[in-house]
């Protein structure tokens, strides 16, 4: 008999359906800012989450170790770390190994030990492959295959937090507000069952990528079986999991700017695909015929991460909320507006973006792309 | 059996007038309209027709003593052959009780952690492009200018075709009525293997051309012509075997778009005899791309048998842009009993292993894959989409829809209904203006069906749809069965 709160998926469902705030923030000069506004933020979402998951990503967080991929690995058992630790020290280079600081406080029950690793892997260690698609398959190799030990996050100076527990709970647990970072994402999340495995929180990540989304994604079914004709077996049954699949093909794999990929996952409809210019319409209507498999479908907002840039959008109909705010060279991304303007009363612009339509925040860039 | 109500007829001899099948007579002695009940085949045509509906057409209850083995078809069919010495020959699908997969799957909808969608209020799409895809796009370097080039591809507006039906083995007056319905609902249409009647050929646009083993009516205007090119190497009503036309049945007409003498049998061989492997197959795909500039998609049709899987894969690799599957209870004008009611295997586990073998090597993005045999309704087609189909054919229910009654008479060239003939006097009975309307109305309703079970289930274009077998639960099926469709038990 498994322990029902030690894995993900117990009832194996086809997929887990849950719903959830969603938060992000980011200095577009690359400015370094604490957790404290975003875990006030995504508190006064509360009431979106039922305190079954809470999370966060942080981007700027080790510049100490900026070439080094981080890794924060979870541990159900002492067992799990000793045999990941011999793992990463033979895949890898490994400069620095610690547990991650925490706060015991009574809302977070039951903990698993978090440990963090800054490692290195040359051309030796990567037989060949680039250093990025080795670490994927590491971490891919870790969670398949190693006993009570889950990769939270894999990139480059920068790290998830996350566990069972509102998102203002795993911040206190983590002592987020000592951290410091140029881009913040947050979530807090509703699922349906799952009593709670620390795995199945947001953000879900996978190199430096992070996504967070909120919905159920009635395209799941064949959005996965397409992703694992591209060599991504969907293991975790979640949403957030195609999502990240589906980023790192279209962004890392195929190099398509973070613009298309949104056309791709959320694309326009063909009678208005008829009505752009022939080039336009053109290249949309190809994305569609070539990537329809992987269309999320269905109602949901996400926001995607990575170092340099944030994205967030809706499905084409727009059935899950996403509100933009704009001050100076700060953009905010959330669920609420009210949330936003919580902690920045005089936003310069907020807005309802239209369905599927990407808003990006780029470092370097001031203005706002929408 | 003719049930005549005396009391209602009133000897208008419509009855006489409209049955092929010479049941009804006027015995002008008695002033009497009577019935020969032994050639009735139960089209209904006299019923439909009678003014006063004196008529009733009943099952024969004069029966065989009870014997589940020697069952009354059984024993006629040994009486037929002892008689004639012959082939026992037949129409329509397979009608034997072959388990239907369509009626042990059910569909799924949203209820409250996603919003169904409501195709009244919401854009709802069920646009669909067949032909071989490449699996990424490539832009150009630090541009949005695209550099990928998608070979051809073909737009329907609802996934469901008409399947092929040669001229010759259905009237001209039927393939009018496919092809104006097809142009006007934005899909297409198929010519089968006899040929495009010259006066056709306005409808090219929406017109699949076939290019079958006796080669009948193909030239370079008729492939450059079509929309799309398909080879046919196998039909579902009869794997393994070629077809075969009646000499009664070749008319002027037919005879100049068959490009046969009037009067011949139009014999269509078992294989194409410059198609004996796969490579064989592969050369015939490039010829007839040659011959079409690279401008038409080519599609192979293959009967649903054994090893439908291996077979598709192969076809893929060969260039084919379309796959075609013909099931089991695929239909046909004339075909020998025993191969239409014991050979091939049923469309949706054909279905599903091929689009689970192309997906496992990669390839499924390469060809497009389109299903016959037996579809019935808007929810088999809704099932055939999620079980992994891009699109399907229908043959016998357009043909419902101009009139047939699924009588199984297609082989006499009697059809009461004037469809399955090329009697001048049978076929003027459909009329294609009417035909028309009544195909286009068909498919109006089936997509206005498919869109409310699409938002049911919370998506809103049907490529969301294509594979998602989380979508689809099975009732009453073994576990193996649940394996090959990859779909699980309702209620886990």
């Amino acid at each position: 008999m498994y322990n029902i709160n030690q894995v993900n998926n117990p009832h194996h469902d086809d997929k887990l359906i849950e719903a959830c705030s969603l938060f992000g923030m980011m200095d577009t000069t690359g400015r370094r800012f604490s957790g404290r506004d975003i875990v006030r933020a995504i508190a006064n979402m509360h009431v979106r989450g039922n305190g079954l998951g809470g999370g966060f990503a942080v981007y700027g967080l080790y510049p100490e170790y900026d070439d080094a991929y981080a890794f924060h690995v979870m541990y159900l058992s002492q067992e799990g770390r000793v045999n990941t630790e011999a793992f990463l020290k033979q895949k890898f280079y490994l400069l620095h190994a610690e547990d991650v600081p925490t706060q015991p406080i009574p809302a977070i029950v039951n903990p698993p030990s978090v440990w963090r690793y800054f490692l290195e892997a040359d051309s030796q260690k990567c037989d060949g492959q680039s250093p990025d698609d080795y670490v994927v398959d590491r971490v891919m190799e870790i969670n398949a295959s190693i006993k009570d030990a889950f990769v939270f996050s894999s990139g480059k100076n920068m790290a998830v937090f996350k566990g069972v527990g509102y998102p203002e709970d795993i911040a206190s647990y983590f002592c987020l507000t000592q951290y410091e970072g140029y881009l913040w994402v947050a979530h807090g999340r509703f699922p349906t069952n799952t009593p709670g495995w620390w795995g199945g929180a947001h953000p879900f990540n996978i190199l430096d990528w992070t996504v967070v989304h909120n919905g159920e994604i009635s395209s799941y079914g064949i959005n996965q079986r397409r992703l694992e004709e591209f060599g991504y077996p969907c293991t975790m049954h979640t949403d957030t999991e195609v999502i990240a699949y589906a980023v790192d093909l279209l962004m890392r794999k195929h190099h398509l700017p973070v613009e298309i990929m949104a056309k791709v996952l959320a694309p326009p409809f063909w009678s208005n695909i008829e009505r752009r210019p022939p080039d336009e319409q053109n290249l949309l209507r190809t994305l569609r015929q070539v990537y329809g498999s992987l269309m999320l479908n269905g109602p949901f907002t996400t926001v995607i991460a990575h170092h340099g840039e944030m994205i967030g959008f809706t499905d084409r109909i727009r059935l899950r909320p996403l509100t933009v705010g704009v001050k100076g060279s700060m953009l905010y991304l959330s669920s609420e507006e009210a949330a936003i303007r919580l902690i920045c009363p005089d936003l310069d612009r907020a807005w309802i973006p239209m369905g599927g339509e990407p808003i990006v925040g780029r470092l370097g860039r001031s203005n706002i792309q929408c | 059996m003719v049930d005549r109500d005396p009391e209602r007829c009133i000897e208008c001899q419509v009855c006489v007038n409209q049955c092929s099948f010479d049941v009804h007579y006027y015995d002008a002695e008695d002033d009497e309209v009577r019935s020969h009940e032994e050639n009735c085949v139960g089209c209904h045509r006299c019923a439909v027709f009678c003014p006063t509906q004196a008529l009733t057409i009943r099952r024969n209850p004069l029966d065989y003593r009870e014997n589940y083995n020697w069952r009354p078809e059984a024993i006629e069919d040994v009486i037929k052959q002892a008689e004639t010495g012959g082939v026992l020959l037949t129409g329509m699908g397979n009608d034997k009780g072959y388990r239907i997969y369509w009626d042990h799957l059910v569909l799924n909808a949203s209820q409250v952690t996603n919003p169904s969608i409501d195709p009244l209020r919401e854009p709802m799409e069920l646009t669909t492009w067949l032909g071989r895809k490449p699996d990424r796009v490539e832009l150009a370097p630090d541009s949005i200018d695209l550099k990928t080039e998608l070979s051809p591809q073909v737009k329907l507006e609802i996934p469901v075709m008409f399947s092929a039906m040669s001229y010759g083995a259905v009237s001209l007056n039927v393939h009018e009525s496919l092809a104006r319905a097809a142009t006007e609902a934005g899909t297409l249409w198929n010519t089968g293997e006899g040929g495009l009647h010259p006066r056709l050929y306005q409808y090219g646009a929406n017109t699949i051309v076939q290019v079958a083993s006796g080669r009948f009516g193909v030239h370079p205007e008729y492939l450059n012509i079509a929309r799309a090119v398909e080879i046919k190497i196998g039909q579902g009503a009869k794997p393994g075997i070629g077809g075969h036309l009646p000499g009664e049945k070749v008319s002027r007409e037919v005879s100049l778009t068959r490009m046969i003498p009037q009067g011949t049998d139009a014999l269509s061989p078992a294989p194409h005899h410059d198609i004996y492997s796969i490579e064989d197959l592969a050369q015939l795909i490039y010829a007839l791309k040659e011959a079409t500039n690279y401008q038409k998609p080519i599609l192979v049709k293959i009967a649903a048998v054994h090893n439908s899987a291996a077979i598709a894969s192969g076809m893929v690799r060969a260039g084919a842009d379309i796959i075609v599957l013909d099931g089991l209870r695929g239909s046909t004008g004339a075909a020998p009993k025993i191969i239409r009611d014991n050979v091939g295997i049923p469309i949706e586990l054909a279905l599903a292993s091929v689009d689970s073998r192309l997906r496992q090597e990669g390839i499924r993005n390469q060809a497009s894959v389109v299903i016959a045999g037996g579809i019935r309704t808007s929810g088999d087609v809704t099932k055939a989409i999620a079980l992994g189909a891009d699109a399907v054919y229908i043959a016998t229910s357009a043909l419902i829809a101009l009139g047939c009654h699924v009588c199984q008479q297609c082989h006499t060239g009697k059809c009461a209904w004037g469809i399955c003939t090329t009697d001048p006097a049978l076929t003027k009975r459909v009329n294609p203006e009417i035909g028309a309307r009544r195909l286009t109305n068909l498919l109006h309703s089936w997509s206005l069906e498919i869109k409310d079970m699409l938002g049911g289930m919370g998506i809103n274009a049907v490529e969301s749809l294509r594979g998602n077998r989380l979508h689809l639960r099975a009732v009453g099926l073994t576990d193996t069965e649940l394996e090959i469709l990859g779909v699980k038990m309702a209620g886990s």
